[in-house]
């Protein structure tokens, strides 16, 4: 591609001509996708009258960051905001070591019942109990109310999965976990000492999906986490943006009356959608350029 | 699952040795995956089991095996709810008008772009149409809500309104549709732009000297080498037809816009969890799951026509 843009330079407007259409146009692309994500951290740190009177659409008015000061003053956001890092930290940890272990012996050709073993994790890409069977096996084994409950029956997330084994087959030689065993390492040392060494690229980007789903998720914990201590941040912010209620904790903490409360609740709508978005918005860029050759990996056997 | 450990050297893989053989000189592979797949009996499997539920009158005392049958009696009751018909009308159009406007923009996306030669530029744009994938869904509802508030939301002000669009039933599916596409048709070029990325370049090479426009090259070159993922991408989404994001729906659901936004999954988690009708509420999903099982075969085998080179799984 360098170099048809070295040896293109010369062939004439048409050429020019659509290169420039297709800057412009995405361009504009890019406006709609980022301008709505700009508006909101302007929001974040003007005063919200002026946002709604029409005063920030390209810089901020009135700069202060009262809303992000009444985040962290805010003891339910705090605690949202602490469960879902626990969530997500021992979420990935666990999600990634279970792709791993069903990956790896996946990918190994001459384990006997590879294939049988392979369909019965694929078909639960397919079919699966439904929202109430599930909530109540999950019951049953005691986990409402529990973390666990988030990582356990999500289980194996086979998608990925199929990525990780596809990954092993094909670039992890085969010689050298052979060569490993034949020095007399057990399957395990080969797996911790080969295996998972070769495979960083991969499980930078298993990290980063499965950080992002439990970052984001709120279904699972509305349903197995009933209790409100254990909520995670998404859920927490349902009743400000969603219900556009001011919690209880704010109320007491803030003097001034009905209208400052309305300023503040308006406030921390834009500066709690910030603090939501932004860790996974930062870390995501660093392993984009695995994303691609990961699809091409799982692409290949579907 | 075996237990006996193998004590002997590690043989280079030979066709000919016994079945219990081979299965004891992997009995460590075997123990990677115990967990995992007693994890996948207990959460997925035995919650299919639990389906039957569905036939079923749940008394929790009673289990998924003791409790009473009662036959088709949850699938009647469902059929002649009052607002049956019109979830099914709106989980289907709400899929399909979706389908039909999210299919399409990632692969204009991806032609697009895969036709940039500033490569920095070309990578900006890649990142930046990724970003709204990694939001949450809660968070993309909170966006809307703030956008289109009748009060000084972005929306009103542009258009010197004030009208309250989440309270309009006829803005509902606009609404859902266009937030799922400003947050995903940039993550869906993925697989499309790593196919164009194996494109042999000098077939564009050749394209040029004969003289072929960037259109012409997009058309003939780019368009059939996508076809196969295309195909594929269709099927899946046709067999998810049913599944509407409940998710979304749920949380811009108001009561002045039920007309078209009562779908059937947020209807089981009405059922199911906020009113414990176990029973009734397995019975509407089970529906549900079988007409999407239904739509992927007729979608599969009419897809396995137009591409003979593809299937799912």
């Amino acid at each position: 591609m360098q170099a048809n843009a070295k040896t293109g330079k010369p062939s004439g407007l048409s050429e020019r001509g659509s290169d420039i259409v297709l800057v412009v146009f995405c361009s504009i692309i890019l406006f709609i996708v980022a301008y709505p994500l700009y508006y909101i951290l302007i929001a974040s740190v003007s005063d919200p009258y002026d946002v709604y009177a029409g005063k920030t659409f390209l810089l901020p008015s009135q700069f202060t960051l009262e809303g992000y000061k009444a985040v962290f003053a805010d003891s339910n956001i705090l605690t949202g905001l602490l469960n879902s890092f626990k969530y997500t930290i021992v979420g990935t940890i666990f999600s990634v070591v279970m792709l791993y272990l069903t990956a790896y012996p996946l990918s190994v050709r001459s384990m006997p019942g590879r294939k049988w073993l392979s369909i019965f994790f694929i078909i639960t890409m397919y079919f699966g109990g439904g929202m109430v069977p599930t909530y109540l096996v999950v019951k049953q084994t005691g986990l409402i109310n529990n973390m666990w409950s988030l990582f356990l029956p999500g289980g194996v997330g086979v998608g990925n999965m199929i990525i990780v084994r596809n990954f092993f087959e094909n670039s992890i030689p085969k010689e050298m976990t052979e060569a490993s065993e034949i020095d007399g390492a057990s399957k395990w040392i080969t797996f911790i000492r080969i295996v998972v060494p070769l495979s960083r690229s991969i499980m930078a980007v298993m990290v980063v999906f499965s950080m992002v789903a439990y970052w984001n998720d709120w279904f699972t914990s509305m349903i197995y986490l009933p209790s409100p201590s254990r909520a995670p941040l998404p859920l927490v912010l349902r009743n400000i943006l969603i219900k556009s209620s001011a919690s209880a904790s704010q109320a007491s903490t803030i003097s001034g009356g009905f209208a400052e409360l309305n300023r503040m609740t308006e406030m921390i709508k834009f500066s709690s959608i910030i603090i939501a978005a932004a860790p996974m918005l930062v870390i995501y860029p660093f392993v984009q350029k695995y994303f691609e050759k990961g699809f091409m990996a799982g692409a290949v056997k579907g | 699952m075996s237990n006996n450990k193998s004590t002997s050297v590690k043989l280079p893989k030979a066709a000919g040795r016994p079945l219990t053989r081979r299965i004891t000189d992997h009995w460590q592979l075997y123990a990677m995956l115990f967990i995992p797949v007693a994890l996948t009996v207990i959460y997925k499997y035995i919650p299919m089991y639990g389906i039957q539920i569905a036939f079923r009158d749940y008394k929790a005392s009673r289990g998924f095996l003791g409790s009473e049958w009662v036959g088709l009696e949850w699938f009647r009751r469902f059929f002649s709810a009052p607002t049956f018909g019109r979830m099914m009308k709106n989980t289907i159009l709400l899929s399909l008008f979706s389908l039909l406007w999210s299919f399409p923009i990632p692969i204009i996306l991806a032609l697009m772009l895969n036709q940039v030669r500033f490569q920095r530029f070309k990578r900006i744009t890649q990142t930046v149409l990724y970003a709204p994938h990694f939001i949450s869904v809660m968070v993309i509802c909170g966006m809307i809500k703030i956008f289109l508030s009748p009060s000084g939301g972005l929306l009103n002000l542009i258009a010197g309104t004030s009208i309250d669009f989440l309270t309009e039933s006829s803005a509902f599916r606009t609404i859902y549709i266009a937030s799922g596409i400003w947050q995903d048709a940039g993550w869906g070029i993925i697989v499309y732009m790593a196919t164009l990325s194996n494109v042999d370049t000098s077939l564009y090479e050749a394209a040029k000297v004969d003289g072929a426009s960037m259109f012409q090259r997009i058309l003939h070159i780019d368009v059939p080498a996508l076809r196969s993922v295309m195909v594929l991408n269709l099927i899946m989404s046709a067999g998810g037809l049913m599944n509407v994001g409940f998710e979304k729906v749920w949380l811009l659901q108001t009561n002045l816009n039920k007309a078209t936004s009562d779908v059937i999954a947020v209807y089981v988690y009405q059922q199911g969890i906020e009113n414990a009708k176990y029973s009734y509420s397995t019975a509407v999903g089970l529906f549900n799951t079988i007409i999407n099982i239904i739509l992927l075969i007729a979608v599969n085998k009419t897809a396995g026509k137009i591409s003979e080179d593809t299937s799912f799984i």
